[in-house]
């Protein structure tokens, strides 16, 4: 795309004429591009000018209507929850209204919507997991437009896509049609069109067992389409943004360019970066030991409490427990030493030979002691946020990691509340509600408030803490550093760094 | 002042490193350096893949011998010559013979090849070596079925495990300029069965034990998804191996199944996965009405397993066990009355409670339908009886599996492809062992025809499983050949 040079308009020094389309393709014709639907796949790469700080805040509007959707995934919102949300948030930054509108800045609209795409497409391509997420985002910001796109503007929007469905004809209809019923989970006798299309191109819905499957091919309810139009979206999202990575190299941008897209990925990357090392230094807690564990832990959140508690009652806990453990761990400040003699001490009934072979060799690699590269080596990994926890697969038979507001049943959540504790019953009630509508990190949060709640008030009474002290909790190490300071008020500065001997308790 | 935290810990900022971009590395990483230095954002996941592979861990523990079996006691140890050990089945003399007489090289070449002269699905192959020192070596790979005998011959690894096909040779990819020019391109969808996801269960043995009663639930699991990949999927190549000690392994080896990326392996597992929820998870399948006809189809080959397999030889509701099927049932007052019932007559068997539920049911305690009985009983059914797969190992692209027709440190047992046409046969604690194979050559009394050498195996009760493997080999390379040809007459007609 190119940007205009607006000599009325922007700064001379800013004045860019920021065109590498126009010396990369040999005909540099800048075309305003016709919308004629509200939907766009973004093949086509847009080739009018934009000004500098059209381009910046083009991509900053968009930027924020993706972050938005990205935190409402974060907090388990139903697509339903998601669209309400966001509706107010996308008629402010981003605007798309259908041809029906009749609205006089439809093609502005779209432009925008173009134009920034594009713009973020280039800035999210440069590693791997920018472009996962961008590709994320942008399929679910798809999602929720095609659903409240008009129905007609849709049908042509997708008719021009000319994605190859072939229909079920009417002898196979009959031939499979208890099997496509149960596939698909609709009632017998209603009536349905199909469409006959090789796996590999609906895997959420085979992922779901929501379609039936023959040698190879799934059979696709017509009220699926949008699954269809949706995977086609991201397939050719993810292509593009693997052509981009590859190309973003040799496109001569202007050097004007590369800061705001700097800026871009960056603002893009630290919302969820809820983990920080000062979680890891708190006011008067001495330097934590093995042996300080298990009373340390009755300020650790119900996910690592429940690991905690299954590896005293088995002397062993699963590879993923471990993992999930031992990076909390670290992070309250157990150094690497200290986690070794911990782990040994609890996997009571397992050999010394045993350990240092087998599992010695994790612990010392979660801390960065080995291997990987020297960039990450004295680092190792970051504990896992609350987010991490609630979006990794499920725990298997046998398995405790994860966040137990997930992956317990009610009744045994609602025992290992009440055994630690909770024993309110209205709180008990909200907690259940908050579950069963998966706002699991709701329900850690008011666990926290119920059972801090005297101390809570008081630092709010006494305003020696901010609101912001007080935040919503996402990560299981600023669980555990605000409980330790909450039940810790008033005790100065006792045991001010590494002064052992006045460690509590 | 906040006590300082220790350097181990980490810095601020780092999360974002680590969640965004793991740079390439050219670093060195030979020993037991499970990250993958090439990929983008997989050292998150190869941590993960590290953490997995040592829990594993009973399965290469190189311990004694845990198989309950009866033959190992009561048969004479084979003691091949020069060998004083009769246990270590990782000796290094056993296992030079045994990659220099026994492992069938050529056929492992021609699977992973796709051609009979050498192509790059072989020469930018990963191979993993466990060395006898325990050390793991990983990033090899060989440009012939010779070579890589040459190194097995002279390393003698305790066992070796294939990865991807890379988009460079691994062994260069630490001269590369750029990372993303190292990626894994191909692979086998792989499947792991393993008994310790069926310990809840299992009542005969525990641990890295098996015995012929718990290895009905790899046979099930074998059963179930074999035909859902050739049904369904419309997989064709499929070589099923047994692991060795307690589980098997399955490579799906159609172009197709290789040329998958992970979010469609993803797809796939979700597709077969269906126990959900951990051991605070209470019931483990809770599956929509009407049942998707892959769950109708698995309940069909399961129930005649359940009837034998759980309720007679697994025995699982035993004495106060019974909590767990009441736990399972929907129904308050139904469960009161059986629960009186079976308190009244301790020794009750499992197969009897089992229909307790129905006659119970039909005596007036139900409060609920027939239908939600029905449906909770079938759930139940599938919940001690569907495939426990080791997902994780099928969503990832780059994840290694052990090789067919290594030895299992452990068992000294060869992992040996299964044929699934006689699954129910298939006995793992009649596998021979390599001390046994070895002993076999000695033993072979038949004579060699002037010129032509009859290779050791066929000496020996490796045989069939050689043979069986010969003949899936050459079924893959003859579609394979054919799907050449097609692409080049398309290719030609799209010219024109
Ligand atoms: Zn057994």
């Amino acid at each position: 795309m190119a940007l205009r040079t607006e000599y009325s308009r922007v700064d001379p020094k800013r004045r860019a004429n920021l065109d590498y389309k126009k010396r990369q393709f040999a005909n540099p014709e800048f075309k305003q591009q016709e919308y004629a639907h509200r939907l766009n796949f973004y093949v086509l790469p847009p080739t009018a000018e934009i000004t500098l700080e059209e381009f910046e805040t083009w991509a900053i509007n968009r930027l924020k209507v993706l972050s938005e959707i990205e935190a409402c995934s974060f907090r388990n919102k139903s697509p339903e929850e998601t669209a309400e949300y966001m509706k107010s948030i996308v008629d402010k930054y981003l605007p798309l209204r259908s041809n029906s509108s009749r609205s006089q800045s439809l093609q502005d609209e779209r432009k925008r919507d173009h134009y920034s795409h594009f713009i973020l497409r280039l800035a999210f391509s440069a590693t791997e997991d920018l472009r996962r997420r961008y590709s994320r985002l942008e399929t679910a910001l798809f999602k929720l437009r095609f659903k409240d796109d008009d129905l007609l503007e849709r049908r042509d929007f997708v008719n021009t896509l000319n994605l190859e469905w072939e229909e079920v004809g009417a002898d196979e209809k009959r031939e499979f049609g208890a099997e496509l019923a149960a596939a698909s989970g609709m009632k017998k006798g209603e009536d349905q069109d199909w469409f006959k299309v090789d796996w590999e191109r609906v895997p959420e819905l085979v992922e779901q067992r929501r379609v039936l499957l023959k040698r190879g091919k799934a059979y696709v309810p017509q009220r699926e389409q949008m699954s269809l139009v949706v995977a086609e979206f991201t397939k050719r999202l993810d292509e593009a943004l693997e052509l981009t990575a590859r190309a973003r190299p040799r496109l001569d941008e202007d050097e004007r360019l590369e800061p705001i897209l700097a800026h871009l990925s960056q603002s893009f990357t630290a919302p969820d970066a809820a983990y920080s090392s000062s979680d890891a230094a708190i006011d008067g807690l001495s330097t934590p030991t093995a042996a300080s564990i298990d009373t340390l832990s009755k300020h650790f959140p119900l996910c690592m409490q429940s690991l905690h508690s299954n590896l005293r009652a088995n002397s062993h806990l699963k590879h993923f427990g471990r993992l999930q453990y031992t990076l909390f761990l670290k992070g309250i400040g157990l150094s690497l030493d200290e986690c070794i003699l911990f782990w040994r001490r609890s996997f009571k009934l397992m050999t010394d030979d045993k350990f240092n072979k087998e599992y010695k060799y994790n612990v010392r690699h979660s801390y960065g002691d080995v291997g990987g590269d020297a960039n990450r080596r004295g680092r190792g990994y970051t504990p896992y946020s609350c987010q991490k926890l609630l979006t990794e697969p499920l725990p298997g038979p046998g398995q405790q990691h994860g966040c137990p507001y997930r992956t317990f049943t009610q009744d045994n959540l609602l025992s290992l509340l009440q055994k630690g504790g909770i024993n309110d019953r209205d709180i008990l009630k909200s907690v259940k509600e908050d579950v069963q509508k998966q706002r699991y990190h709701v329900a850690c949060n008011r666990v926290f408030e119920a059972s801090h709640k005297r101390e809570i008030k008081k630092v709010k009474d006494d305003g020696s803490w901010s609101a912001a002290d007080l935040d919503t909790i996402v990560h299981p190490n600023t669980y555990f550093k605000r409980s330790w300071l909450l039940k810790h008020l008033g005790e100065g500065n006792v045991g001010i760094a590494n002064g052992g001997e006045k460690m509590e308790e | 002042m906040p006590h300082s935290v220790t350097p181990d810990s980490t810095p601020q900022g780092e999360s974002q490193a680590s969640s965004v971009t793991m740079k390439a590395e050219t670093q060195d990483i030979d020993m037991a350096d499970a990250p993958d230095p090439a990929v983008e954002e997989k050292t998150k996941v190869n941590l993960e893949d590290l953490f997995d592979d040592e829990d594993s861990d009973g399965e290469f523990a190189s311990s004694a011998p845990q198989v309950k079996s009866e033959e190992e006691s009561s048969q004479p140890q084979p003691i091949p010559k020069n060998i004083a050990s009769k246990s270590a089945y990782s000796d290094p003399e056993v296992m030079r013979a045994f990659y220099q007489r026994l492992f069938p090289f050529r056929y492992l070449f021609q699977w992973l090849n796709h051609s009979p002269s050498p192509t790059n699905d072989f020469a930018h192959r990963e191979f993993a070596f466990t060395l006898p020192n325990d050390a793991y070596l990983r990033y090899q790979s060989f440009p012939t079925a010779d070579l890589l005998r040459k190194q097995c011959i002279q390393m003698l690894p305790s066992r070796f495990e294939i990865g991807p096909v890379y988009s460079t040779n691994p062994r260069d990819r630490k001269t590369l300029r750029k990372a993303s020019a190292f990626r894994p391109l191909t692979k086998e969808l792989v499947f792991d069965i393993d008994m310790t996801d069926y310990d809840d269960i299992r009542t005969c043995c525990t641990g890295a034990s098996i015995c012929h009663k718990c290895w009905a639930f790899i046979t099930m699991a074998i059963k179930v998804v074999d035909v859902a990949l050739r049904e369904d999927f419309g997989f064709k190549h499929i070589l099923w191996v047994y692991s060795g000690r307690r589980g098997a392994h399955a490579w799906v080896c159609d172009k197709r199944a290789r040329e998958m990326d992970d979010p469609k392996r993803r797809a796939i597992a979700g597709y077969l996965e269906l126990l959900k929820g951990g051991d605070q998870g209470g019931k483990k399948v809770n599956v929509r009405r009407p049942l998707h006809p892959h769950l109708d189809r698995s309940l069909n080959i399961l129930k005649e397993h359940f009837q034998t397999t759980i309720l007679y030889e697994q025995d699982p509701w035993s004495e106060e066990k019974a909590s767990h099927l009441l736990q399972l049932l929907p129904d308050q007052t139904l469960k009161a009355a059986l629960q009186k019932k079976w308190e009244s007559s301790p020794g009750r068997a499992s197969a009897s409670k089992w229909s307790d539920i129905d006659s119970v049911a039909k005596s007036g305690s139900l409060s609920k339908s027939t239908k939600d009985l029905l449906e909770a009983k079938q759930d139940i059914v599938l919940e001690y009886t569907y495939p426990r797969l080791d997902a994780e190992v099928s969503k990832k692209l780059n994840h290694l599996l052990k090789s067919p027709f290594v030895v299992h440190p452990g068992t000294g047992r060869v992992c040996v492809p299964i044929d699934t046409r006689t699954v129910e046969e298939f006995d793992p604690l009649a596998v021979p062992t390599v001390t046994q194979l070895l002993q076999q050559i000695d033993e072979w009394k038949g004579e060699e025809e002037e010129g032509k050498k009859i290779p050791d195996w066929e000496k020996t009760e490796l045989k069939p499983y050689v043979e069986f493997f010969r003949t899936f080999v050459n079924g893959l390379l003859k579609d394979e050949k054919s799907g050449i040809k097609r692409e080049r007459e398309d290719g030609d007609a799209m010219e024109f």
